[in-house]
């Protein structure tokens, strides 16, 4: 089974990444304190201000374009357009009901999906990792749901579970399921089959092996692979939503684009985008809370610079 | 996985005499043909006795190590440890691997702990009996280190506490201190040698460090040039405790060095002509 991981294969394997010695490094990072320090957060701010430059530039140019006629803006929209959906919305709610109620229905919708999918996709990755006949059985199975373009299940789940939230958290199960599984499989099958031989003889059980050597080892991967699932699970729910609900963003999205709304659909995407974020943060924090026992990576100190 | 162990001593029974009986062991190779890594090998070591093994690169050293520990099984042949046929994964044998084999993601501490706790051992005799073993190998003050967060001799150290702590009666080093730099490794040298003087397990070291052979074992093997069998056995009559950095100067540590390097010699370049010819 072949599997794509784009974050995968850039990581430092943690079990050979030969890491400085101790005292060597705290000594270096002693004589670097002073400049280095200095010169870390003049670049941050550069990063920053380049990134507020490019943000005034562009919706500064989107509003200038479509308030001086360049743009259709029933067409294309407009910031200010945006803005103001948003606070109609947040202050009189939607034709669905309140807009918290919408953020609530679509996140219950994502996050449920997510956390079932990623189980899912651990116990099975892990199982088919480990159990070699398993994974013989199964690979010509996997492969070929894989192949299918799976947002297509999104119909036939409305149309079997109905318009209510099952049908939506299925979705969002299946599309967060196989890139978790793709990458729990990878991460088992990469284990160092030093670490298990070693366990072994020290007088690990096989499930002693799986939860105390083979889990947390394939962790780096399984947690790469949960950034891109919850955008996922968003996906899901609102791909979901978009096929038929009653409540939830998806719905705003398509009620929206009937009444050529183009201001409500980018709102909408705001708002998603918001989600996906704050998200995006929540899993890092756990990232770095369960790997906190790698040694510092050269990727990691640049994205905190 | 079919295990079967002894729960009861951590050690095992047993005194850890290891017994190879014209062992071949072939490998399947992924075009469907088979490597013969091991040919014919008789190797015996007795109970406390320290052997080391020396061989060209790729003749099967490591292979013969899995052997014992029950990693693999031969495919002809009989591996004995103390009298009876290794199934599986013996209990009471402690292997220390070429490349770093401690759990990243524990401390040191869990890390030395794993063994007994793996075993079934309470964690509060698990977590003492670590600290011991820390103490012993001179690494107190590191408990709640990562293992990324030490030298390459620290974890060594934490390999090997981390296998004594279960008082094997059988100790497998592969390469042990290939990795460390010279002197680091003359030293990690001695303290082995302290450590073994205290329980005295069967020892099978594997080194392709001549001197290092000769100043910590009894007895040096010889292998042939894949597939690998015993070429010649000598027996260093050295006397202990030794001190590794001044053996050397022994007139009769260079004598021995001469003669075992005298029949070492061949088979590296034995080895070393496949190598070259298989470059071209
Ligand atoms: N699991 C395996 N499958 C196939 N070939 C192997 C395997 N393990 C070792 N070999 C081969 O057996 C030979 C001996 O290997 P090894 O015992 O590791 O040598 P050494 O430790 O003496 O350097 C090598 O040529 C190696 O490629
Ligand atoms: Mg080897």
């Amino acid at each position: 089974m072949s599997i794509s991981t784009p974050e995968g294969d850039v990581r430092t394997d943690p079990t050979t990444g030969k890491p400085a010695e101790t005292a060597e490094s705290s000594g270096r990072n002693g004589f670097l304190d002073v400049g280095a320090r200095r010169a870390v957060r003049r670049r941050r701010l550069l990063v920053r201000a380049i990134q507020l430059g490019l943000f005034v530039a562009i919706f500064g140019g989107w509003q200038l374009s479509s308030s001086m006629g360049w743009i259709d803006s029933f067409f294309f929209g407009s910031p200010s357009g945006i803005v103001d959906q948003l606070t109609t919305w947040a202050q009189s709610g939607t034709d669905a009901g309140s807009l918290w109620e919408q953020i609530g229905v679509t996140l219950e919708e994502a996050v449920l999906g997510f956390v079932i999918g990623v189980l899912l996709g651990i116990v099975c990755g892990v199982a088919l990792g480990r159990v070699r006949l398993l994974a013989e059985v199964f690979a010509p199975y996997i492969k070929a749901i894989n192949a299918v373009p799976r947002i297509v299940l999104g119909s036939v789940f409305i149309v079997v579970l109905g318009f209510g939230l099952s049908s939506k958290v299925a979705l969002a199960i299946v599309l967060v399921f196989f890139v978790v599984f793709f990458n729990a499989f990878q991460g088992t099958r990469e284990v160092d089959r030093n670490l298990i031989a070693n366990a072994r003889i020290l007088g690990a059980s096989s499930a002693q092996v799986t939860w105390q050597v083979v889990l947390p080892s394939a962790l780096t991967w399984i947690i790469a692979s949960l950034h891109s699932s919850f955008g996922f699970a968003l996906i899901g729910a609102i791909v979901g939503e978009f096929l038929g609900a009653d409540k939830g963003l998806g719905l705003l999205v398509r009620q929206a684009q009937g009444n050529f709304n183009i201001d409500g659909v980018f709102a909408a995407m705001v708002i998603m985008a918001v989600l996906a974020l704050v998200a995006e943060a929540a899993i890092s924090r756990l990232e770095r809370r369960l790997l906190a026992w790698r040694p510092p990576q050269l990727s990691d100190m640049e994205t905190a610079a | 996985m079919a295990t079967s162990r002894s729960q009861e001593s951590p050690g095992g029974s047993g005194t850890g005499a290891i017994e190879l009986r014209n062992v071949t062991k072939r490998f399947r190779t992924p075009d469907g043909g088979a490597y013969t890594a091991l040919r014919d090998l008789d190797l015996t070591v007795a109970p406390g006795e320290f052997c080391a093994v020396v061989g060209p690169t790729g003749c099967g050293k490591s292979t013969t190590l899995t052997l014992v520990a029950g990693l693999e099984r031969a495919t002809e042949g009989q591996v004995l440890v103390d009298d009876s046929p290794v199934r599986g994964i013996g209990s009471g044998i402690g292997f220390v691997f070429q490349t770093d084999a401690v759990l990243p993601w524990k401390t040191v501490l869990a890390n030395v702990a794993a063994g007994p706790l793996f075993r079934g051992e309470a964690r509060k005799d698990a977590l003492a009996a670590a600290r011991d073993w820390l103490r012993r190998v001179g690494l107190s003050g590191f408990e709640n280190h990562h293992p990324h967060q030490l030298s390459g001799g620290m974890r060594k150290r934490v390999a090997l506490a981390q296998s004594l702590i279960n008082e094997p009666r059988i100790l497998l080093m592969d390469e042990p201190f290939s990795a460390l730099d010279v002197q680091t490794r003359s030293i990690m040298s001695d303290e082995l040698l302290a450590l073994w003087e205290v329980t005295r397990p069967s020892v099978v070291f594997v080194t392709h460090d001549l001197e290092e052979a000769i100043a910590l074992a009894d007895k040096v093997v010889v292998l042939t040039a894949g597939p690998a069998t015993v070429k010649d056995v000598f027996t260093v009559d050295l006397p202990r405790p030794r001190t590794v950095q001044e053996i050397r100067f022994e007139p009769r540590f260079v004598e021995l060095y001469q003669q075992i390097w005298e029949s070492l010699r061949d088979e590296v370049q034995v080895a070393y002509a496949r190598t070259a010819t298989l470059a071209k």
